[in-house]
């Protein structure tokens, strides 16, 4: 079985279209964030209390909320939890906390609204998260130095493998794809938590494999035929590479909807997130680093130009 | 080439059977029931088995705290935090220093809250006499009755002495006070000569036999053996949970004399099956309390007999306390109480007020001082802890998580298994061999390297197979196009292999340098993510390369010849 073999699409003249979809999602993305006033965090950010409540009997978010609110709780968000199946007895109950407030005390607090309300015996707290704002702060301070650290490196070891523009053009890419999946999760209302950390992680580092294999392609048919033009040689190695390209996506997706089916509650907001980004990861390596690295050898060879006629 | 094949297949079965190796259940013999348990050596993390994690700091709003003072703060910290996890009997916990917080880690905790409580409250220590134990013996027999009243003497034959017949209880009684004091005797000639505890027991044993009915009657008496200090006694280990229990009771509490308490000691006495756990009798009034004392340590030695000593020193207030308690009670032992166990005890040479110290005996070694030094430090600058993370997940929704993520990774393997076949037919069998030793490699390394598997640490699992899946992806296009550029078999496939590699060290190298930095400068699901990640990283690069490889140039020596390759 053979797919997309022998191709020959001009990935290369549809750049500016393609810029334009680029930064017509990312727009989007950026004014959903914008319009909801910033990424909805969960408690590893803000610090607070999360806690998972399994019901043995049925009620809804409203008895919750009055029995929260009779205990002298507000501003907690509470989400019914759904399966394939349909509604369950579970709730997710979310109160951020601000950094003079005690979480510790507004979890008990909480508890001790549900045992009034609901007899002891009742319900279980199945998952419960308790965290400071400081340690949130970390968190989020230690995830984002670890990224920027991780792109620093990249950059300097595709220089050193490949030429900077390569290095350059990658990492664009690759921040492309991070913006537009903050965008997507903005639209879709997922919480910034932990498994969406690890998702975005899971992007990057698949974003970059993506944009690797191309420009491996890339390097070698630049040795190979020094003569062609850069832009013949770019676009003849995004068509060389396509069945891998397609193929690999195409395996990774299975598995991933896989999860998104049958992996439960928790890991579906994340497995939907890295389809997200699998999608726009390929898109990326195609239609964004490559382009942007024409880009950069145009600049620069235009550059040389002026310089040699003055 | 035939030799060759074969060392490849020698080196990737070594490698096989290590990490087949790494995965093989242990079987934990629990030493107090005898019951085996066989063990998954792939250690899961709370969040997919179920438990409790707790990061405290010390509360210090006003940053009073800095560099040697909040070090040593956090060293006592924990010492009191161990100490008291060690009691509450969980079984491997997780009790480590992270930079000025400190991680706690306990699975399968039933009741969070009450675990919660134990590690966080204020570490509080006394100075108590230890009496001579007189008293206390004299009251055992109505402890003893208050204990049969309240348990019930049915019950009690059950935990004690399996079944008897009903016994007549006063005669039994009657026969018990002579024994009691006949023990005393005993007991007061260990205490001079300082005899192994050991002996003492042997003795008690002995009795046991023809003294069963004095036993069912006397539950707390027929448990304590003699110490090596007077108002100390030696209970057998697996019998402490029930002695504890039955010292809680009401009536216990009220038919112990006025004025004394008992508390147990932290050290264990003897080891393995005559192992014991002291009980001791202490005077209810304390000499001092931890607020008053100053500071303690740092442990040192006697300049002229070379002992390990810990001075300590107390405030002005407790000094003239001290003073007055020591001067009643020289020649005595005191007990250093903190958080309700007795952690030591030493005898008061002299009149002690400001400064003092603590001679340990000839045979201790410098660590035990040390360690002294350290209670003594916990009581003496006792420090508010703050829990600043908490994350408690019940075993049943780990449960949860671990089969629903269990059966989509399997249905996922699958579908990648299933494309890879159809789409590359033979060739993608191979692919499927080497995916297989992948997943050998992958939960060997995990298990060898005892890295913990949590949520996260599936999305760098994920990521890793995908890349796995990905380099053999690279391989097999790159050999379909030497073939159709008209190359043969052999030559198609070598030139396939050379060609992808480049991408696949670049790729996968980009990758780990990512891995390792997240898991330098991440903290928590950032490096467990990361810790998957690289090993899945390395173990799939071995796999597309070397297993991959090796089984082409097997399948391409089988079809001898022909001109034609399936892929």
């Amino acid at each position: 079985m053979r797919v997309f073999q022998n191709a020959n699409y001009k990935f290369l003249s549809m750049r500016r279209p393609a810029y334009f979809a680029s930064a017509a999602i990312i727009t989007i993305g950026l004014l959903s964030i914008i319009f909801r006033g910033g990424l909805r965090t969960g408690v590893e950010f803000t610090g607070g209390v999360l806690l998972e409540v399994q019901f043995s009997q049925t009620t809804d978010v409203g008895q919750i909320r009055d029995a929260l609110t009779a205990g002298g709780t507000t501003g907690v968000q509470i989400q019914q939890l759904r399966t394939v199946g349909g509604e369950t007895n579970d709730f997710l109950l979310r109160v951020p906390v601000g950094e003079e407030e005690d979480q510790n005390a507004i979890r008990d607090q909480i508890r001790t609204s549900l045992e009034t309300q609901y007899s002891a015996g009742s319900f279980e707290i199945a998952r419960g998260d308790t965290l400071s704002a400081k340690v949130g702060d970390e968190f989020q301070r230690t995830a984002v130095i670890a990224v920027l650290l991780s792109f620093l490196l990249t950059l300097i070891y595709l220089a050193f493998r490949f030429e900077w523009r390569f290095g350059v053009a990658a990492v664009i890419a690759t921040v492309h794809d991070m913006l537009i999946t903050f965008g997507f999760i903005s639209l879709f209302d997922i919480e910034i938590n932990l498994a969406t950390v690890a998702a975005i992680l899971t992007i990057i580092g698949y974003s970059l494999n993506d944009t690797i294999v191309v420009f491996d392609r890339v390097r070698e048919n630049l040795r190979k035929k020094r003569k062609e033009a850069y832009d013949v040689t770019l676009n003849r190695s995004l068509n060389e590479t396509l069945p891998r390209t397609v193929l690999t996506s195409g395996t990774t997706l299975i598995a991933l909807f896989s999860l998104v089916v049958i992996g439960g509650a928790v890991i579906r907001p994340f497995a939907g997130v890295l389809i997200i980004g699998v999608l726009i990861g390929t898109y990326s390596s195609i239609f964004v680093a490559s382009p942007v690295l024409l880009e950069i050898h145009d600049r620069a060879r235009r550059r040389s130009a002026i310089a040699a006629r003055t | 080439m035939f030799g060759s094949v074969r060392w490849r297949l020698v080196w990737i079965a070594v490698l096989v059977a290590v990490c087949g190796f790494a995965l093989v259940p242990e079987t934990i013999v629990d030493e107090v029931t005898g019951e085996s348990e066989r063990v998954w050596p792939l250690k899961l993390g709370l969040d997919l088995q179920g438990g409790m994690h707790l990061a405290v700091e010390i509360y210090d709003p006003e940053n009073t705290l800095s560099g040697q003072d909040l070090d040593d703060a956090v060293e006592r910290t924990l010492t009191t935090i161990r100490n008291r996890i060690d009691e509450f009997g969980v079984r491997e916990p997780t009790i480590q220093r992270s930079g000025n917080r400190i991680i706690i880690e306990l699975a399968g905790v039933d009741d969070p809250e009450q675990a919660k409580r134990i590690a966080t409250e204020t570490a509080f220590m006394e100075f108590k006499i230890v009496t001579d134990g007189q008293e206390f013996m004299d009251a055992l027999e109505r402890i003893d009755r208050a204990i049969v009243n309240e348990v019930g003497i049915e019950n009690l034959q059950v935990t004690t002495l399996e079944t008897e017949p009903e016994v007549d209880l006063s005669d039994i009684l009657g026969g018990a006070a002579d024994s009691a004091a006949a023990e005393d005797a005993a007991g007061e000639e260990d205490a001079v000569e300082g005899e192994d505890p050991a002996a003492d027991s042997l003795a008690t044993e002995e009795e046991a036999a023809d003294a069963v009915d004095e036993a069912t009657a006397r539950p707390l008496s027929a448990l304590l053996g003699q110490g090596r200090i007077l108002g100390e006694y030696l209970v057998p280990q697996e019998d402490q949970p029930t002695a504890a229990a039955w010292l809680e009771l009401e009536g216990v509490r009220e038919a112990l004399p006025r004025g004394l308490t008992l508390h147990w000691g932290v050290e264990q006495v003897g080891a393995g099956a005559g192992s014991y756990v002291p009980l001791y009798v202490l005077e209810a009034e304390p000499l001092i309390t931890g607020d008053m004392l100053q500071d303690a340590g740092p442990a040192n030695r006697d300049p002229t007999f070379n002992q390990p000593i810990v001075p300590f020193e107390t405030t002005r207030r407790g000094s003239r306390v001290f003073e007055r308690g020591t001067a009643r009670n020289i020649g005595e032992n005191m007990a250093i109480v903190l958080d309700d166990r007795v952690q030591s005890y030493a005898v008061i040479r002299s009149v002690l007020s400001r400064r003092a110290q603590i001679e340990l005996t000839p045979g201790a070694s410098f660590q035990e001082a040390q360690e002294l030094a350290l209670v003594l430090r916990a009581g003496a600058l006792p420090m508010p802890i703050e829990v600043v993370e908490e994350r408690n997940v019940s075993a049943s929704l780990g449960e949860d998580s671990i089969r629903q993520g269990r059966t989509a990774f399997i249905i996922g393997i699958v579908g990648v298994i299933i494309v890879m076949m159809i789409y590359y037919r033979t060739a993608g069998i191979l692919a499927v061999g080497a995916l297989l030793t992948y997943v050998v490699f992958m939960l060997g390394g995990l298990a060898g390297l005892e890295a913990t598997l949590t949520l996260p640490g599936i999305a760098g699992l994920i990521l890793s197979i995908g890349m796995a899946v990905d380099a053999n992806v690279l391989i097999f296009e790159r050999v379909r196009e030497e073939l159709a550029a008209g190359k043969t078999p052999r030559t198609a496939v070598d030139a396939g292999f050379g060609n992808a590699l480049s991408a696949i060290i670049d790729a996968n190298l980009t990758t780990l340098i990512t891995g390792i930095i997240l898991f330098q400068f991440g903290t928590g699901a950032v490096q467990g993510f990361a810790v998957t990640l690289c090993i899945g990283i390395l173990a799939s690069f071995f796999s597309a390369i070397y297993v991959t490889r090796t089984l082409f140039i097997m399948y391409l020596n089988r079809r001898g010849s022909r001109e034609s390759v399936s892929i």
